[in-house]
């Protein structure tokens, strides 16, 4: 057990240091000149002067070899420095904090609706003996994984926030801003859990213990719930490492539709401003969230299927 | 379960007489799977989507760029079938021209991350060894990293513009493919055929190119129609979020954003333009999904 915590956090922190490592690669050797791009994001059209080229250069160590750019912004990053935002002039790393509490909010309201609606969608139509019922509720997910999140968003504020008001249509106040961008942002992962879960649900009904179950006198709600459902869970909590990546992903689109203060927002100015450092740390943010989230979901495997930790790991 | 499976067939010896099977009432014929409704419905989104890329003028008279002030954000209308914006532009013609830049940057995404993904994928395949661990840790890497935040990075470094889009998309998506076609190539290089090329004294990149990839291709071309929705709805979110085209230019995304202002007082501007997004997004998800189903029959 010891020796199987400590593969996969060690494989946790292998990823982290190449997930900053890429972001490097394609935010400081991708373009031509990081400096000119930031001034001019900052200034556009503006003349370039070039004692102010030199100035940027030197604060953020582009006139030094790649390599050694490299090695000092890795060092910093270590102990925790992410540098400094090209455009506010905060530390990044003050900003991450800053914003990520509302989009851990945001984000896990969503994992809670997405896993209430995706998982009842499963259950009904394993469930149910009425095909009609059945291919009702299995058209669902198809749909929802085709529409755009920001048109989603957009259906849901013209309909409550403006139509009925019932929910505010922007901001961060309150439990009740909350709900339209949680829904919204559920959707999308809800038909994917819906998806998986209908599937693996299925190839447990036709497992020899539901067999066993249903031939002992047991009802088909109580097979669902005490057979089907808890074997099904597995492929599932899988499904689940890799969502978070994209919930965190689709923040920055729902927070931007909301115009809620956030992760997202945070982001989406950095992106058009050019601000290397900030979008750096979001994107080594970004793989940190899905390396902790797998983290755990691979610790929960064993306690889930002792099947597991009795095998050794093969990956 | 073997054991009761394989006592029929013992039984069933030669000498035994047939015995009558009990009528069996007559299944309702199964039509062909790309016959149902749904299929010919996605069929007829992609074809009628395809000739507003190709040919936009066939399908609408109006301007997309001119609008008539008198007209602004008139409701859907036989006039005009989507309504107008603020501007009094036709929604309809915007989204009709809006059709050619959103389905090539889509297309050119969705091209590079095939042709990088599948060399990456053909070559650490085959090659095997330390080339295949570095590719492969690489694209881990590529998959742990959100597909929009990446997307996002390489925005920031290249700047904004349908074209930095596209390939932005494209560079999120080359792990995906390159993942299918190594194991495509893992499993296609076991074969005997592969053996015998290569016994036969053919070289490696003769037998790669002869061999290997006309076999391991269609997986990879199935995956690029089931990758086409998520590719339309990545562009579409970068070109909402304001990094794709410039305003004039009818974009869909873009053509979403420009009516966040007005969802109070025009439904039209924001819903019907989606909607085309998310009908094309749901054809092609349809479509690659029955491309798939054949393929593992």
């Amino acid at each position: 057990m010891t020796g199987y915590v400590l593969r996969r956090l060690g494989a946790a922190a292998l990823v982290l240091w190449a997930a900053f490592t890429v972001s490097f690669a394609v935010l400081y050797l991708l373009p031509s000149d990081p400096v000119s791009i930031m001034l001019d994001a900052a200034n556009p059209g503006g003349t370039v002067d070039p004692a102010q080229v030199a100035e940027l250069s030197a604060r953020y160590g582009f006139d030094r070899p790649p390599l050694e750019q490299y090695l000092v912004l890795l060092g910093q990053a270590l102990t925790g420095d992410l540098g400094v935002s090209v455009s506010s002039g905060a530390p990044v790393s003050q900003l991450l904090a800053d914003a990520f509490p509302q989009t851990l909010a945001l984000t896990s309201v969503a994992l809670g609706v997405a896993l209430l609606l995706g998982g009842t969608i499963a259950t009904l139509a394993s469930w149910s003996r009425s095909t009609r019922l059945r291919g009702a509720l299995l058209a669902l997910p198809p749909l929802g994984v085709s529409m755009p999140t920001f048109w989603i968003g957009l259906l849901l504020l013209q309909l409550f926030s403006f139509r009925l008001p019932i929910f505010p249509a922007v901001g961060n106040q309150g439990v009740a801003s909350l709900v339209l961008p949680a829904v919204t942002l559920a959707i999308p992962l809800s038909a994917v859990v819906a998806q998986v879960l209908a599937r693996s649900m299925r190839t447990a009904w036709d497992a020899p213990y539901v067999e066993t179950a249903l031939a002992k006198g047991a009802s088909r709600g109580r097979v669902q719930w005490r057979h089907v459902t808890r074997n099904a869970a597995l492929p599932a909590l899988t499904l689940l490492g890799i969502a978070v990546g994209n919930l965190l992903a689709g923040a920055v689109v729902v927070e931007t539709v909301f115009s809620r203060a956030g992760f997202g927002g945070l982001v989406e100015k950095a992106v058009r401003a050019q601000d290397i450092p900030v979008v750096q740390g979001v994107v080594v943010v970004g793989a940190l969230v899905f390396v902790v989230v797998n983290l755990v979901v691979d610790l929960a495997y064993p306690a889930l299927d002792p099947r597991i930790a009795r095998t050794p790991a093969t990956a | 379960m073997t054991l009761v499976s394989q006592a029929p067939a013992a039984v069933t010896a030669p000498s035994v007489a047939p015995v009558p099977t009990p009528p069996v009432r007559p299944a309702r014929r199964a039509r062909h799977p790309f016959l149902r409704p749904g299929a010919l419905a996605s069929f007829a989104v992609v074809l009628v989507v395809l000739g507003w890329a190709l040919a936009p003028g066939l399908f609408t008279a109006a301007d997309p760029l001119v609008g008539v002030p008198a007209d602004k954000l008139s409701p859907p209308s036989a006039a005009h079938w989507f309504g107008t914006d603020n501007l009094g532009r036709d929604l309809y013609a915007r989204t009709v021209h809006g059709t050619g830049l959103s389905l090539q940057a889509a297309l050119l995404a969705l091209g590079l991350g095939l042709v990088v993904g599948a060399v990456a994928g053909l070559v650490a395949g085959y090659l095997g060894g330390v080339v295949d661990a570095v590719l492969m840790r690489t694209t881990d890497v590529l998959l742990a990293i959100p597909g929009l935040l990446l997307s996002l990075a390489v925005v920031t470094a290249l700047g904004f513009g349908t074209l930095k889009v596209a390939i932005a998309v494209g560079v999120a998506e080359v792990a995906t493919f390159a993942r299918v076609m190594r194991a495509e190539v893992l499993r296609v290089r076991t074969t005997t055929y592969v053996e015998a090329a290569v016994l036969a004294g053919a070289r490696r990149p003769a037998v790669l190119a002869r061999h290997v990839l006309p076999n391991a291709a269609a997986p990879i071309l199935v995956l690029a129609t089931v990758q086409l929705g998520v590719v339309m709805l990545a562009v579409s979110s970068l070109s909402f979020l304001g990094f794709g085209a410039v305003p004039p230019t009818p974009e869909w995304g873009s053509l979403v954003a420009e009516g966040r202002n007005y969802l109070s007082v025009a439904w039209w501007f924001t819903t019907l333009p989606g909607l085309v997004i998310a009908a094309l997004v749901l054809a092609a998800n349809r479509l690659g999904h029955l491309l798939e189903g054949r393929e593992h029959r």
